[in-house]
């Protein structure tokens, strides 16, 4: 029997569950995108069947770091840029986990940039959920990476000279194989767009319009918004590496224009996970690593045994 | 005078295969009977460059490198681009010959290949002269024709190994037996007809000379391991079966060997982007219930430093290895130094609560790796082992039965899912996983493991509440801060019990103490017994325990001899600070003897700088610092 009896527990989940018992009062400011994503995430939940004791959610630093205090399950609050490398070994540790990370535009682009390329690049089983409010909303509004060339801020007092980075184009550069953006403003296609993520065998990266009405563009600036999919304008393959990478140009492009693209940009099915790759060449048990600490019967090697012979 | 161990140094270039051909020596005659020790001094770079090992050999067990060396095997480096002596790294091919001449002992051998040296370069740097006012016994040989008579030029090291057991008059079956293990086909006998052709062609030469290699046998089965080794292995049989890490010299060989063996031991072995992510991935291993590890040297580690920081705060047990080596910066990338206690004592934001412990030697490296990580997951604790590339990578034999312990994969303070449902929850929802009083009145609040039926919680390296959720209210804040920290005294009560990192040495009365830690501890042992045959009154004290710092015993030590000498491996006393630091006093009594040349102490300078020391004279040695003591 597995030590961890929440995982591929059976039974109907409501997502009320995954609102604490006592929900503690919101950091976040009113109108602020950032319950757009708790509440299609709580939506989504159900959908896939996971429960909360098997979902383990793991934030970076900022308002988007405060997710998992109103989300229910096991959470992690790390550090700065940080939650993509302790979510994806808590994934290879125990792959039967259902791995979320979330963080902002800052956290996620920036500090966290390298994290991003290396973890969408090994494909592991996870979904990231990226808050782009465009700004830096917790320390009061400073230019972020994804702040339009010529945004001015108190750090940025002339203008920033910097253009803004192309998240989706580079999350596809550098590996990841189910790529989308979603907007606060969207609730439907964000709950769905999260529930193909967390079913996807892959690194699933979402960049989720979040307004930030304090700082930045309230919820009108994001009104009105196309849904790729459901446009005629926009027709391409979401498997074709060399459409999808037009589709993300334009998409990036047109939202400092006023345009608001969203959807499904990039999905490969076919690729197989990290976990699955590691397991191909030998270099992951097949049973999850986590299980064998919980298991009193488990045999466990003696160096003494098996490698001091070549030291004789 | 007759020398009655042999210090054997081959010197090469990077590429020649001296770490190898050194490594099958030591072997050897730890295999014939011989205790063996061996000291590595390599440049940073992959071709060329001076390269050297020191094996020295006894019928007694050899605790460090010795003073200087009395057979030199000369290779001269074959990879070497510039033969100018005006070069900026001086004349290059023959540096091996010459380069540390004046650690030849008096009466040594200096066998050299003349096959690669040139006779009017070696004319030049007056070798004759030398070898005359030193008695040194010079063997011009060349090694690189016999190697490429049978095989390759690289063979140039088997003939060398051949000329010196003829010189020496040591068997070579047990060469030849490596040989044997190590090879096969073609390669095998080119190289054993190289290493009896130069058996023969030395022989013939009919040297005589002062060093007599001893007879031994060995009581029990000893194997022969470096200090990565014995820590991979600590690691192993304590469950750690998750490690993460980027590539850093020195700290690249523990990295190495893991990732060699977790396959196989049913594990995991992720090479990152960068030593963030490394410490990070081990956290996050850690908190999904694996026994994790990872590691760095100095700049590597100065970027896990944040990542440290969230595992103190949230309670996450993790072990990180620190390799020093030569600061500051990039500093000298393969040369040993103790410059990173500061270091990794302190490093990320906030109060410290972490362990680190700094193994002596191979035996200590697998036993203080062991106890790092039972402490870190029993207490919930980012545990450090911190070492350097001395013991990184020197070779040492050992009774294999010191390894013949039972494996501990214990994942310390973990409640099962029957457990959880007992303990105490939030009316939230969320277990409560960081108490403030923990039920059984220790300090440890155990945790959950995702996964696990109602054990939900939140970790965050935000200051929390008993379930996890941040929390700024002043009360709150005093009791976890109190109890992270007060595991430190829990540690350091367990280890009194049950560790004994600390060691003694010497005579229980002496007058004098040298007080040390880490990788000059055996050195300076050796060092305490030359004293005490000197007619001095002097006993040692090697520290492990750097944090939680063993306050009672070294007070105690202290008190019972009138000063002390502290040898460490930095510029700035760093081990003597701390110990001023934790104790508040004795500042009067402690002196401290310095190296920051790159090299490790040799047994002699530290002699020398103890007897100049207790005689108030100045340091004759230009390669070490005196410090005296507060108000002297």
């Amino acid at each position: 029997m597995s030590a961890f009896s929440a995982i591929g527990d059976e039974r109907e989940i409501d997502r009320d569950e995954f609102t604490p018992g006592i929900e503690p009062q919101a950091t976040w400011c009113p109108g602020c995108g950032d319950f757009g994503v708790l509440k299609a995430l709580k939506q989504a939940m159900p959908e896939v069947g996971r429960n909360p004791d098997e979902v383990a959610l793991f934030t970076g630093i900022g308002c988007s770091g405060k997710l998992n205090s109103y989300f229910n399950s096991y959470g992690f609050h790390t550090i700065h840029g940080r939650s993509l490398p302790v979510a994806r070994a808590a994934k290879l540790a125990n792959p039967e986990l259902e791995v979320i990370a979330a963080g902002g535009d800052g956290d996620g682009y920036g500090i966290g940039g390298n994290h991003l390329i290396h973890t969408a690049r090994e494909n592991h089983d996870m979904t990231y959920i990226v808050f782009n409010n465009e700004i830096f909303g917790l320390t009061k509004g400073q230019t972020s990476p994804t702040s339009p060339k010529g945004h001015k801020s108190k750090t940025q007092p002339h203008g920033s000279a910097k253009s803004p980075i192309r998240p989706l184009s580079q999350s596809l550069n550098a590996g990841a194989t189910y790529i989308a953006r979603t907007a606060a403003v969207n609730p439907n296609q964000a709950k769905e767009i999260i529930a193909e993520a967390i079913e996807h065998d892959g690194f699933a990266h979402i960049d989720f319009l979040t307004q930030c009405p304090t700082w930045n563009k309230d919820a009108k600036h994001y009104v009105p918004y196309t849904d790729v999919q459901q446009s005629d304008d926009y027709d391409f393959d979401l498997s074709d590496r060399a459409e999808a990478a037009e589709m993300m140009r334009q998409t990036e492009e047109k939202l400092y224009e006023g345009e608001v693209l969203t959807g499904r940009m990039y999905v490969e099915d076919a690729r197989p996970s990290y976990g699955q790759e590691k397991r191909q060449i030998g270099e992951m048990p097949e049973e999850p690593l986590a299980e064998r600490y919980f298991d009193e019967d488990a045999e466990w090697e003696r160096t003494y045994d098996n490698l001091l012979e070549h030291h004789k | 005078m007759t020398d009655n161990e042999l210090i054997w140094r081959i010197a090469g270039g990077s590429g020649d295969g001296i770490d190898s051909t050194s490594q099958n020596f030591a072997k050897a005659l730890m295999r014939s009977g011989l205790h063996v020790f061996t000291h590595r001094h390599y440049p940073s770079r992959i071709r060329g460059g001076h390269t050297y090992v020191e094996v020295r050999a006894k019928d007694e067990p050899v605790q460090s490198r010795g003073d200087g060396y009395n057979f030199l095997l000369a290779l001269g480096d074959s990879f070497a681009r510039n033969p100018q002596e005006e070069a900026y790294y001086g004349k290059e091919e023959l540096k091996p010959l010459y380069e540390n001449f004046d650690d030849l002992r008096e009466g040594g051998v200096l066998l050299y290949d003349e096959g690669l040296l040139d006779e009017e370069d070696v004319e030049e740097i007056e070798l004759e002269e030398a070898a005359e006012e030193n008695g040194w016994h010079v063997v011009p040989m060349d090694l690189r024709g016999i190697a490429k008579e049978h095989g390759r030029e690289i063979m140039r090291n088997t003939a060398g190994i051949g000329a010196t057991a003829a010189i020496l008059d040591i068997d070579t079956a047990e060469f030849e037996q490596l040989i044997e293990q190590n090879m096969s086909g073609d390669m095998q006998e080119a190289n054993l007809n190289v290493l009896h052709d130069a058996y023969e062609a030395a022989a013939d030469l009919d040297i005589d000379h002062d060093i007599e290699v001893p007879d031994n046998s060995h009581d029990e089965e000893q194997v022969i391991l470096s200090g990565s080794n014995a820590i991979s292995y600590g690691a192993l049989d304590e469950g750690c079966r998750f490690i993460s890490g980027y590539p850093m010299t020195p700290w690249t060989d523990v990295f190495t060997i893991m990732s060699q063996h977790l396959p196989e031991f049913g594990g995991i072995s992720e090479q990152v982007e960068d030593e963030i992510a490394a410490a990070a991935l081990a956290l996050g291993a850690s908190h999904a219930g694996v026994k994790a590890m990872s590691g760095s040297s100095g700049g590597g580690f100065a970027l896990m430093s944040e990542p440290l920081g969230l595992a103190e705060m949230t309670e996450t047990p993790i072990v990180l290895v620190e390799a020093m080596r030569a600061g500051p910066s990039t500093g000298m990338p393969t040369k040993p130094e103790q410059a990173d206690l500061e270091h990794v004592l302190y490093t990320s934001q906030g109060d410290s609560a972490r362990v680190v412990f700094a193994p002596a030697n191979i035996r200590e490296c697998y036993t203080q790796t062991r106890s790092a990580f039972r402490i870190a997951y029993e207490y919930q604790i980012p545990a450090i082992v911190v070492y350097d590339q001395k013991i990184q990578g020197e070779l040492r034999n050992l009774p294999a039965s010191h390894f013949d312990e039972e494996p501990n994969a214990d994942p310390g303070s973990v409640l099962t899912e029957e457990e959880i449902q007992e303990a105490a929850h939030h009316p939230s929802g969320k277990f409560q996983r960081f108490l403030h009083e923990p039920e059984d009145g220790s300090n440890v609040s155990p945790r959950s493991v995702p996964g696990q039926k109602d054990g939900r919680y939140l970790a965050t390296g935000n200051e929390h509440n008993p379930s996890g959720h941040i929390s700024e209210d002043p009360e709150n804040r005093i009791a976890q801060m109190e109890r992270r920290l007060n595991k430190l005294d829990d540690i350091r009560a367990d280890l009194d019990e049950n560790a004994g990192h600390q060691t003694y040495y010497g005579p229980e009365d002496a007058d004098h103490g040298i007080l040390v830690w880490g990788s000059q501890q055996d050195t300076a042992f050796e060092a305490v017994d030359r004293l005490n045959e000197n007619g001095h009154s002097v006993k040692a004290l090697g520290v492990s325990d750097m944090m939680p710092y063993p306050v009672e015993e070294v007070s105690e030590w202290l008190e019972s001899v009138d000063e002390a000498l502290v040898v460490e491996m930095n510029a700035t006393a760093q081990f003597r600070g701390l110990t001023q630091k934790e104790l508040g006093k004795y500042g009067e009594k402690l002196s401290s003897l310095l190296k920051y040349n790159g090299n490790p102490f040799e047994p002699a300078e530290i002699v020398d700088g103890f007897e100049s020391s207790i005689d108030g004279e100045e340091l004759a040695a230009s390669n070490m610092k005196f410090v005296p003591a507060a108000g002297d």
